[in-house]
């Protein structure tokens, strides 16, 4: 699904990564715990394309060169970025948004737009599933959202547009316990053969929910040790300095 | 990585030019030119009259210089202020007798004239340069007593009426261009609703600059008699040209005791190059009066073209318990400029006014909100709230709030709000990250912004406006 190799990323000539091997297959899904400062949302950016980041290295997804594809056309590949801080956009309806995406991405695929009806069928299936209210998707993007809310919505956009990548950036920051079982349950729901997600977490507690088949660790813009889920828990007591 | 750039810009849509000869008024500003206007509109003796008193005006009468945008002394004598098509000198009888060329530019523009293709629910005059060519639906309003006609047949067939209310609001030693305006005045709309009469279809004036050194002086005037209710949309386009052309505008609206007028434009005028070269001076006088008891005036301007956009729609509060509004997306791009509000003058008890106005300022564009909002001393119990939203795209530009307020009762409420904001990059990414190009996503924060303001227009137009407000913002971010 996703190779990484050797990726360096600087922003303002200060190098944040600094040669980065992650290989990823259908069906997996990998955790990258790390400090803060560590890279983890500039890994996030980069796989997503974000600009402003100068990149050597080489990043393939489905077998394909990234580096010079832009960040719609690798949403449009099926490529999701559930955002650490979602944005508010004021006058936008979430649903309109939803619809909007929903249908570039499947043009994009060489589908059919769906129509208003279809999507509203699917949209409200979706938020029940999730155990969410259906109030949110009249409500303007994000605005006014709780940071519960608003994660929620990303899961509700990930289940919707159904990717093959998944890259959730902290998305279990800020969250309480119910929050964080309906955003588990999401993604739990939506893991099957062909999916692999990239689980960046601060805490090993999001990991108690949503269980990874690997698990590395990020430190000063490396992967400093890979393990399995036992290796969060290790971090979970000895923390990010017993590691290395 | 590559930085994604998707800098392609649409070009204008609508500045092709129509090949038709043309008859014109002699060039420059003169009493020969104004007779031969009046002539050649064939208008009694009391019209000549009162374009001479506005042209004897004219002559001690200066250009006002205090607004934000300036622009190159324009040479009035060196301009023409009638064009018409040659073909419209008969005065066609039916639409079969218009020359084609005409009809295929409407047709171009996505106003099909024809009876079968007629936009359905929205009665069009179309105005070409300084005469009107057709104007569609007219039987069916006539059977409900409502009038809509060219301005200048409206001198002809209902003098009482245009003597009565000409001049009425904005009189003609108003300023400078209003009263350049009524000497030279050409053509535009007219409307009657009788009372007690809601207008079964929107309607809609399509202003056509074509001919070249021409100004566009156009005229209308609305009056909704007591207890009526009308919807009416003006658009207007022009070619593409190096010069700067005038169009100076007066639109005089009165509505009589709890009557309502919505006016709504959607103003696409030829906004000049990515330079700065050429486009339209849009220097505009409209003004409302909501003269009965209970009456409603609202102005909804979504003002994306011209290289500078002057103008202020305004609602005189005279009746009790009026009520005056003014909608507004003013967007600039490139070298445009614009300096644009409105008036709020509250003369009647219990009057109330609203103020929306979303400014949106790109490239290298200068955008203004200019208003007034003054309650008078014997307008008890007044309200006025005004939000100002400004959004900057990029480090070049500017937009300025310049708000005016009187209070001159104590018991009446003025409320102010104003943002200034930029588009962030977090915003554009979000949207880009859901599979959004980044026109596709400006278009949809833009729009966002504006949503206050586009949810007060016709339906039919609605969706054309959201178009339009995303094309001229095209190449803005890159």
């Amino acid at each position: 699904m996703l190779q990484i190799k050797n990726l360096k990323a600087s922003i303002n000539e200060k190098e944040i990564l600094k040669g980065l091997n992650i290989s990823i297959k259908p069906g997996e899904l990998h955790a990258i715990m790390g400090p803060n400062g560590s890279g983890k949302s500039t890994l996030a950016n980069v796989l997503s394309g974000k600009d402003g980041y100068t990149i050597s290295g080489e990043l393939r997804y489905l077998g394909k060169s990234l580096n010079e594809i832009p960040i719609d056309e690798r949403a449009q590949k099926g490529i999701f970025l559930a955002f650490q801080y979602p944005t508010e956009i004021p006058g936008v309806n979430t649903s309109n948004f939803l619809r909007t995406s929903l249908n570039k991405v499947r043009k994009a695929q060489g589908k059919k737009e769906i129509d208003a009806l279809s999507f509203l069928k699917l949209v409200k299936e979706k938020t029940n599933e999730l155990g969410m209210d259906e109030k949110m998707l009249s409500r303007q993007l994000n605005v006014g959202f709780s940071g519960g809310e608003k994660k929620k919505n990303e899961i509700l956009q990930m289940k919707i547009l159904d990717p093959n990548l998944i890259i959730l950036d902290e998305t279990d920051s800020g969250l309480d316990i119910d929050a964080l079982k309906i955003v588990a349950d999401g993604v739990n729901s939506s893991r099957n053969n062909e999916k692999s997600f990239l689980v960046i977490t601060h805490y090993q507690r999001l990991l108690n929910f949503i269980k990874p088949d690997f698990v590395h660790v990020l430190a000063d813009g490396k992967i400093v040790k890979s393990g399995t889920k036992e290796l969060a828990m290790q971090l979970e007591k000895t923390g990010y300095k017993g590691i290395s | 990585m590559k930085n994604q750039n998707t800098n392609i810009s649409q070009d204008y849509k609508y500045g092709f030019t129509t090949e038709i000869d043309s008859i014109k008024a002699p060039k420059g500003l003169s009493e020969e030119t104004i007779n031969f206007i009046s002539k050649i509109k064939n208008e009694p003796k009391w019209m000549l009259d009162w374009r001479l008193k506005a042209f004897n005006r004219l002559k001690v009468s200066k250009e006002p210089n205090w607004q934000k945008p300036k622009y190159p002394k324009i040479n009035y004598q060196d301009l023409y202020y009638y064009s018409a098509p040659k073909s419209m000198k008969d005065k066609p009888k039916s639409l079969d007798e218009v020359d084609p060329k005409l009809i295929e530019t409407y047709n171009k523009l996505g106003i099909p004239l024809n009876e079968q293709k007629k936009l359905s629910g929205v009665a069009v005059d179309a105005v070409f340069d300084s005469v009107s060519v057709a104007t569609t639906f007219k039987d069916e309003l006539t059977k409900k007593g409502i009038i809509f006609c060219p301005i200048s047949e409206a001198i002809q067939k209902h003098p009482d009426l245009v003597k009565k209310y000409l001049g009425s609001v904005i009189p003609i030693s108003d300023h400078y261009f209003a009263t350049l305006n009524s000497a030279v005045f050409t053509d535009g709309s007219f409307v009657y609703i009788p009372p007690n009469t809601r207008c079964p279809m929107e309607l809609s004036t399509y202003f056509r600059i074509n001919a070249a050194e021409t100004g566009q002086f156009e005229r209308t005037l609305i009056i909704a008699d007591k207890g009526s209710y009308v919807s009416y949309l003006e658009g207007c386009t022009a070619p593409m040209r190096d010069e700067n052309q005038l169009h100076a505008a007066n639109v005089e609206l009165i509505a009589l005791d709890d009557a309502e007028i919505k006016y709504s434009t959607v103003q696409n005028w030829y906004p000049g190059d990515k330079n700065g070269v050429g486009g339209i001076y849009n220097f505009v006088t409209k003004r409302g009066a909501c003269r009965g008891k209970n009456s409603k005036i609202s102005w909804t301007q979504v003002e994306t073209g011209s290289a500078i956009t002057w103008k202020y729609p305004s609602c005189i509060l005279q009746g009790d318990n009026s009520v005056g509004e003014f909608y507004s997306i003013a967007i600039t791009n490139n070298h445009q400029k614009a300096d644009t509000g409105t008036k709020m003058i509250h003369l009647g008890k219990n009057t109330k006014s609203k103020i929306i106005s979303k400014g949106i300022s790109a490239g290298n564009a200068d955008n203004t909100y200019r208003g007034l909002v003054d309650i008078g001393k014997k307008a008890l119990n007044s309200r006025n709230f005004t939000q100002c939203d400004s959004l900057l795209m990029g480090n070049k530009c500017g937009a300025h709030t310049v708000p005016y307020i009187k209070n001159k009762n104590s018991s009446s409420i003025i409320e102010h709000e104003a943002t200034t904001s930029k588009i962030n990059d977090d915003q554009l990414f979000y949207c880009n990250q859901r599979g959004l190009n980044q026109e596709e996503a400006v278009s949809l924060i833009v729009n966002g912004f504006c949503k206050d303001v586009l949810q007060q227009l016709p339906m039919e137009f609605a969706v054309e406006a959201q178009k339009l407000v995303g094309i001229s913002l095209e190449g803005s971010v890159g």
